[in-house]
């Protein structure tokens, strides 16, 4: 649920990286902030364990630039993978404009990225939001690692609606920012039509 | 699903009028109105050396927080949360079940005058949304980003 300010001429929407324990969301977050100006970021907010698992949430303000003269802002969440985890998980989707599931490469993952994808779908519904219509996209990350499945296997399994999907090495920044332009892109069409 | 929350001029400056006097009637240091999805729609008092936008989140992922524990112990909502601090404390208001009032307050005042403020204002903002909520469910009231292209957003993304 976006927020337009007429008056401060500004549009602030929100996108959630969801995805298994592990899979690289933080680490999405992270890059993007090393990665952008001073100018067109806030403070990265981690609510995190000692052990640096997301408890509750990673928080990520961005300005994309102007469109017309609105300033867009964009609200990046990641949610915590564990699955234990849940109540957090639900109420961080409430009011989402796009979201991003980043799966974990590995094939020993395999399992936990389909019971998220899963997750994903029953908690949206809850919020009375249908991933098949929702702005979203699929990021394949851990490439570089040697037992990752074909890009094609994911595909088929993860994302059979066909959305535009990224590789990406997260710490190193391979697809960050394609998949954060494609989610941006995607949600600001989705306000164009009028959605929302 | 939720319908988008849409701000105009004349509500805006009707809100920050709200905040700004609360901020003086009350003797507070800072207060700020939040969005329940974290986005910050107003602030008023010495907001100079707040990350307001960290603030705004933190405050919407603490009253997610709290209003889950309501409903598991089967309550429906904690409408008013306060946080004591060594210097500066902290009261939290819901308002119209949609924004969240934040007041941020030190000993030049005292919890009783705070909360009594803090109730006229909500009720006036309770108004001004309920406005602003008629007003964006009103017929014509359409997409405002109709217009922009798709050239728009791909300028946006072009460097
Ligand atoms: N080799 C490799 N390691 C990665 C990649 N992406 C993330 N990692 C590592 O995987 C670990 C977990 O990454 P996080 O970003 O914390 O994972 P998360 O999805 O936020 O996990 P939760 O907070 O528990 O949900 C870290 O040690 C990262 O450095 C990648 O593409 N390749
Ligand atoms: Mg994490």
């Amino acid at each position: 649920m976006s927020f337009i300010n007429y008056s401060s001429r500004e549009i602030n929407c929100k996108i959630v990286y969801y995805g298994p324990g592990l899979c690289g969301k933080t680490t999405n977050l992270q890059y993007i902030y090393n990665k952008t100006n001073p100018e067109t970021k806030g403070k990265l907010i981690s609510l995190s364990t000692e052990t640096d698992r997301t408890l509750f949430f990673d928080f990520l303000p961005l300005s994309l630039g102007e469109i017309r003269g609105f300033k867009t802002r964009f609200h990046l969440y990641t949610v915590p993978g564990q699955v234990f985890y849940d109540a957090s998980r639900k109420l961080i989707l409430k009011g989402v404009d796009g979201v991003v599931f980043v799966a974990d490469s590995q094939v020993e993952r395999m399992e936990a990225n389909i019971e998220s994808m899963e997750n994903l779908r029953v908690n949206l519904q809850d919020q009375g939001y249908d991933l098949n219509k929702i702005p979203f996209v699929v990021q394949y990350n851990k490439r570089d690692l040697p037992n990752a499945v074909s890009e094609d296997e994911l595909r088929k399994v993860l994302n059979p609606r066909k959305v535009p999907d990224y590789p990406a090495v997260a710490p190193t920044g391979v697809g960050v920012f394609d998949t954060l332009k494609s989610v941006a892109k995607l949600v600001l069409t989705e306000l164009k039509k009028g959605g929302a | 699903m939720a319908s988008q929350l849409v701000m105009y001029e004349e509500e805006f400056h009707r809100i920050n009028g709200v905040c700004d006097r609360l901020t003086k009637d009350a003797n507070a240091k800072v207060v700020f109105l939040v969005d329940k999805n974290g986005q910050l729609i107003s602030a008023a008092g010495q907001t100079h050396n707040i990350d307001t936008t960290s603030l705004a989140s933190l405050t919407a992922g603490n009253v997610a927080a709290m209003g889950g524990l309501a409903k598991l112990i089967g309550e429906n909502e904690f409408p008013n949360q306060f946080h004591e601090g060594a210097k500066d404390s902290l009261y939290m208001t819901l308002v119209g079940g949609r924004v969240v009032l934040v007041v941020i307050f030190d000993n030049r005042t005292s919890l009783g005058l705070v909360r009594l403020r803090i109730k006229k204002a909500t009720e006036e903002l309770e108004k001004i949304f309920a406005a602003l909520a008629a007003r964006s469910a009103a017929p014509g009231a359409g997409s405002p980003f109709a217009e922009i292209s798709d050239a728009d957003i791909d300028n946006l993304f072009s460097e």
